[in-house]
């Protein structure tokens, strides 16, 4: 996801949808790439015009050049699992790579070789390894919530979100705990959009994933000269596929690996929040059963969509819904549009925890890619909320959340929240 | 009727009754038989119906597509005898079929 760093311009472009009605301008003109829409909340009317007018819908001008946009669940099913026509490479996100930095990373490759990179560290995210690891991160998540204010405002994003998937990080790299938080800080660059507040320019991306690259190549010749272990860092220096990747392609992968730990659960650690208090019914539903837990977590990585799209290169002239897309062409599939088609996913825009069928989502993409930590994450998001609902009668949202100015990491960077302790 | 034996990792046997024509995995899931998430609803491409077919029964099963193949090599407790159980057919040939199921769907 390295590669997923979107516009070069800025927030007030010409291309910002923000503020306008969807219904009441030319189709041909949506374009959902632009941040804009993302970060002020304002996609789903966009996404539900396109899904029932135009729902494989060409955008021929757009700030990252033109694009299709895949919005219904059936077609992006389609696309997701036909690799021979919908290729991963160069990128899976909707800037082109020559026009800026990217990092090869097992994400953005075709088989036969995300095969055997992915296969070399899928076992440390297998549910075998898991089990092992759920008490420890059971522990470290009762320390993080035992140390929350009662009763006082507090940012649930940074002192429960972010601590929590780093933490989480660190223990799956065995990277050194006490620096844990520069995790945090090279997935944010990134995926940073420059001008969006976190970086200001390339260069200062450049720099950041040289810094990156430079400590993680220490622990890799660190664990290169020790016994096989179970972190990442391990398997990846000592796996066949792997131990001589060129050094872009070892820090393309590091940075998969944060960013894919990182901002997706970080963000439906968020959402879950939101959506049960914009849901009180559901949140009393939950205080009545929380053997609801494991289903609700299916819900919110559905409803949170935590990524936003994917996007595939056609390697053909191919023909979709009657559309003839073209070799070469980008196509984004909507993962946000496709968790809220009424065509497959009953009352798509409700939150719902005992929603039947739950883990029929899209989040977690279909075939070959299909996300290698989605265990990793039901198991940390099923913890958090096991957790919560031991020590606390509400996580009362008490002011907007902000939200991340990005159309491909739907998140958020603050959430204000207080606590309510058990009666 | 289709007689299909499931076990578990554990041991706990279920045994369940279903017309031919469907798949086995959906034979699995509306009778409730645990340990199969069928997370794509069928469409080989998530591998979490994953499931070992007893040696008598492996073939019989028919063979394997690439692409379950492929989304097999993406699971960390494949062996020779797994299959997708959505690329199962129910057929009258596989009456008295036994599957066991993992203790993890990836």
């Amino acid at each position: 996801m390295s590669e997923a760093v979107e516009h070069q311009d800025s927030k007030q472009s010409k291309w910002s949808m923000v503020g306008k009605d969807p219904y009441a301008m030319p189709i041909e003109d949506i374009d959902l790439a632009h941040p804009g829409i993302w970060q002020a909340n304002e996609f789903l009317p966009f996404l539900q015009r396109l899904r029932q007018e135009d729902p494989v819908h060409y955008c021929k001008e757009s700030a990252v050049g033109p694009y299709w946009s895949v919005m219904k669940y059936k077609d992006i099913m389609e696309v997701d699992t036909s690799p021979d026509i919908y290729s991963s490479e160069p990128t899976i996100g909707i800037v082109d790579s020559f026009e800026q930095f990217t990092l090869p990373s097992f994400i953005s490759m075709d088989p036969p070789k995300h095969d055997e990179q992915r296969t070399v560290v899928q076992g440390v995210v297998a549910p075998a390894n898991l089990k092992n690891l759920e008490g420890l991160i059971r522990q470290r998540v009762s320390k993080i919530m035992d140390e929350l204010p009662l009763g006082e405002e507090f940012d649930w994003v940074k002192q429960v979100s972010i601590e929590l998937t780093t933490q989480m990080l660190a223990t799956l790299f065995d990277f050194p705990f006490e620096d844990r938080y520069k995790l945090t800080h090279w997935s944010d660059v990134a995926t940073a959009i420059p001008g969006g507040g976190v970086i200001d320019n390339q260069e200062q991306r450049w720099q950041a994933m040289q810094e990156c690259l430079a400590y993680f190549t220490r622990l890799w010749n660190e664990r290169i000269n020790k016994e096989p272990g179970n972190d990442l860092i391990s398997m990846l220096a000592h796996g066949e596929a792997t131990k001589n990747m060129p050094p872009m392609e070892y820090l393309g992968n590091i940075i998969l690996l944060i960013v894919g730990g990182n901002d997706t659960t970080r963000n439906s650690i968020t959402g879950g929040v939101i959506a049960l208090n914009e849901n009180p019914d559901e949140y009393d539903k939950l205080r009545h059963d929380h053997g609801l837990i494991r289903n609700m977590v299916s819900e919110i990585i559905r409803w949170q969509t935590p990524l936003a799209y994917m996007r595939r290169t056609a390697r053909v002239d191919t023909v979709l819904r009657g559309k003839q897309i073209k070799a070469g062409d980008k196509v984004i599939m909507w993962y946000a549009s496709g968790n809220r088609d009424e065509e497959v996913i009953d009352r798509p825009n409700d939150f719902w925890i005992d929603r039947p069928n739950a883990r029929h989502h899209l989040s977690f993409g279909f075939g070959l890619h299909r996300c290698m930590g989605n265990r990793l994450a039901e198991m940390q998001l099923r913890i958090v909320w096991e957790e919560i609902m031991q020590r606390f009668h509400k996580v009362e949202v008490v002011g907007e959340p902000e939200r991340i100015y990005s159309s491909f990491v739907k998140g958020y960077s603050s959430l204000p929240v207080v606590l309510h302790p058990l009666k | 009727m289709i007689n299909i034996l499931f076990i578990e990792h554990d041991g706990t046997k279920h045994h369940v009754e279903v017309k031919t024509g469907g798949s086995v995995m959906q034979a699995a899931v509306s009778n409730g038989v645990p340990g199969i998430d069928a997370d794509c609803g069928g469409a080989c491409s998530c591998a979490t119906c994953h499931v070992y077919v007893s040696e008598e029964w492996r073939n019989k099963v028919g063979t394997m597509e690439p692409t379950e193949e492929a989304m097999l090599g993406l699971s960390t407790d494949r062996k020779d005898n797994s299959r997708l159980s959505c690329q199962i057919s129910v057929t009258d040939e596989l009456d008295g079929l036994v599957l066991t199921t993992p203790e993890f769907q990836f």
